[in-house]
């Protein structure tokens, strides 16, 4: 039952929508499978399956508007839920931030986000994957605890303007910590995809042993400003942070840090290196995404959404280091004269063509950092964020890895960092988006990068 | 939504405070959610399939949880509610032993025939996972308690006051935030409601009826000139009440230092929202640190989150044998620091106790989810560690064969596992005031409320902010600083703690959703302390230009 076609899904819409004696609804329907395994101390801990499928109303008379959901699709059961949804309506506070429901739209070709194989993954393939893992771990005195978890699902929308949206995706995440068995190695690799074919447990898993030999013994040095090369993961982290406060709202409202001195935002404006090139792109293959948005929190309210339905476009965020588009819900956009901005579902950072070795090769002095860790927020307005390097932290001296170093504290704002740019390395495809979608993010050698503080955290 | 999203926005972070939709369950009438829907004597029935059923296919034990879970949320910004939110999440979770190997299966079918498959999912993913089993689960003995109940001592039921009142309250602190100036406030109400029956082949029939609370909001103020905004949040605390944490009755408000006004078993959020308007303004205008050492007066809405990361989390006896080692981490706490058992984790004063039993806690239960019977016990005695918090299937490797009653899960389709248990900071023997502490410091700053927080994965280097900074110089607080925050080594900051002021000035306070486990699940949790003092500690200035 969790895969609906969009011919199954359109009809229960359908259906749903036709009960509706409001002003106007909105009924999403939207289905997963997943499973997981995970395994710790070289032993399988847990694994397990679960199956959902859901469907939610929105109903509305005038501004004020209620919702229901349920997970039964008999007649009765989708007309009660309706009914309960008016009934909620009738009863709620008007939202002066109420936006109708779009219209029908064009969302053009879908993305490729659907893959067969991914959706036929079984128990006995997470088991073998927990495997791969655990017996080439345990040949080298390592001791390995991991994730996967896959799933496939589909979401749809439908709203009493004639609006129908469908889509369908599959997901695979894997990630290991490796630690070797006298306690002073560790390292850790993740692997993200739609397509579990291009996962490789082994190949993956040996890179987190290998780390893991690599950094026994670590060495302290002194905290302070270093050139750092981040992997794709560690910059990943960061920027997610950035993107994510691209609110046009807040910024207006002069609580973010794209609000400008004396008024306004930062909008137009140069915040970061030139060579910083970021967007959005549901079509991208590496990391495809639904091509439209259901909206997310308050989808008639300017809470966060106003846009069930709204398609997804490839759309510049920072263009040659310029703020190029702020993100305006319905709501905000219409209190601003603006076009809205759909909630992007993906991001993409252009990269360039030095690997991880060039750029070391290329380093006289600086640190190599696997991985961010407990990253929290120390000042919103200068998006200062604070964490520590985690799995796999190495010197580099002459171009060449010297030796592992303890653990850091940073605090560090990715604004100052993008700012601090010397070397954009190749993409790699890492797990955390906006709304779902994936990310594809360079290796980035960045100078004066602040270390606040020594770990003794392995 | 994934739960570790859910998780990060009820965080409730910096600007806008955003709103938890999904993830929780199916949105529902309110009314709805005060009918039962099965008495004890259905769900022992059900219970008894999921218990036949696993031993006629070979399990040595079982256990299954019928779960209820409601939530209510009411969420505003000035003068407008955003949104009412009421979630129902009914469903049953079927975990067995079988080949000495762990298996659990869920399904919200909560029906003879579908608690009869869940649980041949469950031995069936057992066995299958048995092949990979090193060595077969132990799980410490625990007594049969027959049929049983538990409750939260609410006075008031959340659920039964009537939204239009909440939503009342809430614009009513807004508009008085507004009033005094405040540029945007945005407050909310969280409800919770765990209605759990626990059944298991050890022949306890446990049904529990669990009560959260937590009122909160954020005062921003925004000065367009400088460009700067500073957000004051509520100094209410997360609770296991009912809704008569709301009365803030006069008895529970407490005069602290700096003319700050904070509350311990009940709750006045209008006048909380009135004093963070002019604590935002003074916050935004207070004097930027000098970063150095200073003596740290730490209040106890404060500390509790320094005593979560901390204590609570290196603690945690999974952590210590690697089971989180890929998500959460590991911790320096290791058993050869504890078998030592003089491992000075802390100086003479810091006594810590975990304690499942804490009246008016996030975490008291009668009975935790593996049916283990809850209690009160010391994790550091006079400043030496002396246990962990363990579960049925890990103390033995403690040599102790009781559980400490540490099983929790989020829900009924979430497997349960070791979660912190409250774990609070003994208040000082002797008498003394937060006033007169900070008599006592030459320099050093007074610390109100919890802010930024970051401590690596095995628990020794962290960073914590806070909210409100008072600047202590020879016993006097003299003004308000900003731009502040602590860095320090678990060990020497619990060494450099000197005094903890007397149980007139202990309270409690919590996170709503700790997150831990993959997938993520949350867990409530309180920490109590009374004010504590730390000297010398390194206080950095977080103040940067972009």
């Amino acid at each position: 039952m969790a895969i609906l076609s969009k011919d199954d899904a359109k009809k229960i819409l359908e259906k749903v929508v036709g009960f509706s004696k409001s002003d106007g609804i909105e009924v999403t329907l939207n289905g997963n499978d997943g499973g997981n395994i995970r395994y710790a101390r070289n032993s399988v801990s847990t694994a397990g399956e679960s199956s959902n499928v859901s469907l939610s109303v929105q109903t509305y008379f005038g501004k004020k508007s209620g919702g229901a959901s349920i997970n039964e699709f008999d007649d009765a059961s989708l007309e009660k839920v309706v009914r309960r949804a008016e009934e909620l309506a009738q009863l709620a506070p008007e939202n002066p931030e109420f936006m109708e429901p779009l219209g029908p739209q064009n969302y053009g070709t879908d993305p490729k986000t659907f893959i067969e194989s991914t959706a036929k993954i079984t128990p006995d393939y997470r088991a073998k994957s927990a495997s791969n893992s655990i017996e080439p771990a345990s040949k080298k005195d390592v001791t390995a605890a991991g994730f996967l978890e896959d799933s496939r699902g589909f979401s749809s929308l439908m709203n009493s303007k004639g609006l129908f949206a469908y889509s369908q995706s599959t997901g695979v995440d894997f990630t290991v910590t490796m630690r070797t068995n006298d306690g002073t190695g560790s390292g850790w690799v993740a692997r993200n995809f739609n397509d579990v074919s291009k996962l490789d447990a082994a190949e993956a898993s040996q890179i987190a042993i290998d780390k893991a030999l690599q950094s026994r013994n670590a060495k302290a040095i002194e905290p302070g400003k270093y050139t750092v090369i981040l992997e794709p993961n560690a910059a990943a982290d960061l920027l997610g942070l950035m993107l994510a406060g691209m609110n046009a709202r807040q910024a207006d409202e002069g609580r973010s840090y794209l609000s400008k001195k004396g008024g306004g935002t930062k909008l137009g404006e140069k915040i970061v290196d030139e060579r910083v090139n970021i967007y959005t792109d549901p079509w991208n293959e590496e990391v495809p995404v639904a091509n439209w948005s259901d909206g997310g929190g308050g989808r008639f309210g300017g809470g966060g959404g106003g846009g069930g339905g709204q398609p997804r476009t490839k759309m510049d965020l920072i263009k040659n280091g310029v703020v190029s588009n702020l993100i305006y819900d319905r709501y905000w956009a219409s209190q601003k004269n603006v076009e809205a901005t759909s909630f992007p579902g993906n991001r993409i950072m252009a990269g360039g063509n030095a690997s991880i070795e060039d750029m070391i090769k290329d380093t006289k002095k600086g640190v190599l950092v696997t991985r961010f860790w407990y990253i929290r927020a120390v000042d919103p307005q200068t998006l200062l964020y604070t964490g520590l390097t985690r799995d796999g932290t190495f010197y580099i001296e002459n171009g060449k890895i010297k030796h592992p170093v303890k653990n850091f504290r940073f605090n560090e704002s990715p604004i100052i960092m993008l700012n601090n740019l010397e070397t954009l390395g190749k993409q790699m495809r890492v797990a955390g988006g906006f709304g779902g979608g994936s990310s594809l993010i360079p290796a980035m050698k960045i100078r004066d990068f602040t270390f606040s503080s020594l770990s003794d955290a392995v | 939504m994934k739960r570790r999203d859910f998780i990060q926005m009820a965080g409730l972070g910096a600007g806008a405070m955003m709103l938890p939709f999904t993830g929780l369950g199916h949105e529902i009438d309110p009314a709805h959610m005060l009918m039962p829907l099965m008495d004890a004597s259905q769900k022992k029935a059900l219970a008894d399939v999921a218990l036949n059923t696993a031993k006629s296919l070979g399990a040595s034990y079982t256990d299954v949880r019928i779960g209820r879970y409601l939530n209510q949320f009411v969420t505003t910004r000035e003068r407008k509610v955003q949104g009412i939110t009421n979630t129902e999440s009914y469903g049953a979770g079927v975990r067995v032993i079988a080949n000495g190997t762990w298996g659990f299966a869920a399904s919200n079918d909560v029906t003879a025939d579908g608690i009869k498959k869940t649980t041949e999912r469950a031995v069936a993913i057992a066995k299958a996972n048995s092949k990979f089993q090193k060595e077969p689960v132990k799980l410490a003995p625990t007594p049969s308690y027959g049929e049983i109940s538990w409750k939260t001592p609410i006075v008031k039921n959340g659920f039964e006051v009537p939204i239009k009142d909440k939503v009342d309250l809430l614009l009513n602190a807004n508009a008085k935030a507004l009033e005094k100036g405040a540029s945007f406030v945005n407050s909310i109400m969280f409800l919770v409601n765990e209605q759990k029956y626990f059944a298991s082949s050890d022949g306890s029939y446990i049904d529990q009826d669990v009560h959260r609370t937590w009122p909160n909001f954020q005062v921003s103020m925004v000065d367009r000139q400088s460009g700067s905004f500073k957000t004051r949040s509520a100094f209410s605390a997360p609770v296991g009440m009912g809704y008569e944490y709301m009365d803030g009755k006069a008895s529970d408000k407490i005069q602290g230092p700096g003319g700050v006004i904070l509350y311990n078993n009940s709750y006045d959020i209008v006048e909380d929202a009135i004093m963070a308007t002019e604590q935002a303004k003074e916050m935004i205008a207070a004097r930027t640190v000098e970063p150095g050492k200073y003596d740290l007066v730490l209040e106890p809405s404060h500390l509790w989150l320094t005593i979560h990361e901390s204590v609570g989390h290196p603690t945690e006896l999974d952590r210590v044998l690697g089971y989180e080692a890929n998500y959460a981490g590991t911790s320096f706490l290791t058993f050869d620091k504890w078998q030592s058992k003089k491992f000075k984790f802390g100086s003479d004063v810091v006594n810590i106790v975990a304690d499942k039993t804490q009246i008016g806690s996030l975490g008291a239960v009668g009975y935790d989810d593996e049916g283990v019977k809850c209690k009160k016990w010391d994790i550091i005695k006079d400043g030496v560690l002396v246990n962990y918090q363990a579960t049925r299937d890990q103390v033995s490797l403690l040599g102790q064969n009781e559980s400490h009653g540490c099983s929790y899960s989020q829900s009924w389709e979430d497997v349960q596992f070791q979660r912190m248990a409250n774990i609070s900071l003994q208040p000082g023997k002797q008498q003394l005031t937060p006033d007169q502490m900070i008599a006592g410091v030459e320099k050093g700053i007074y610390i109100v409320k919890d802010g930024s927080f970051s401590i690596d994965q095995q628990r020794y280097n962290f960073q914590f902010g806070g909210v409100l900074f008072f600047e202590i110089k020879n016993g006097k607080i003299v003004g308000m600083l900003k731009d502040v925050a602590y860095q320090a080594n678990t060990q020497e900051f619990w060494n450099s703690c000197v005094q903890v002021c007397d149980d007139r000035d202990y309270r409690l306070n919590g996170a709503f959703y700790d997150g831990k486990g993959q997938p993520g699940q949350a867990n409530a949790v309180s920490h109590g302390s009374a004010t504590a003092r730390f000297n010398g500690v390194n206080v950095i200035n977080t103040a940067r230009t972009i």
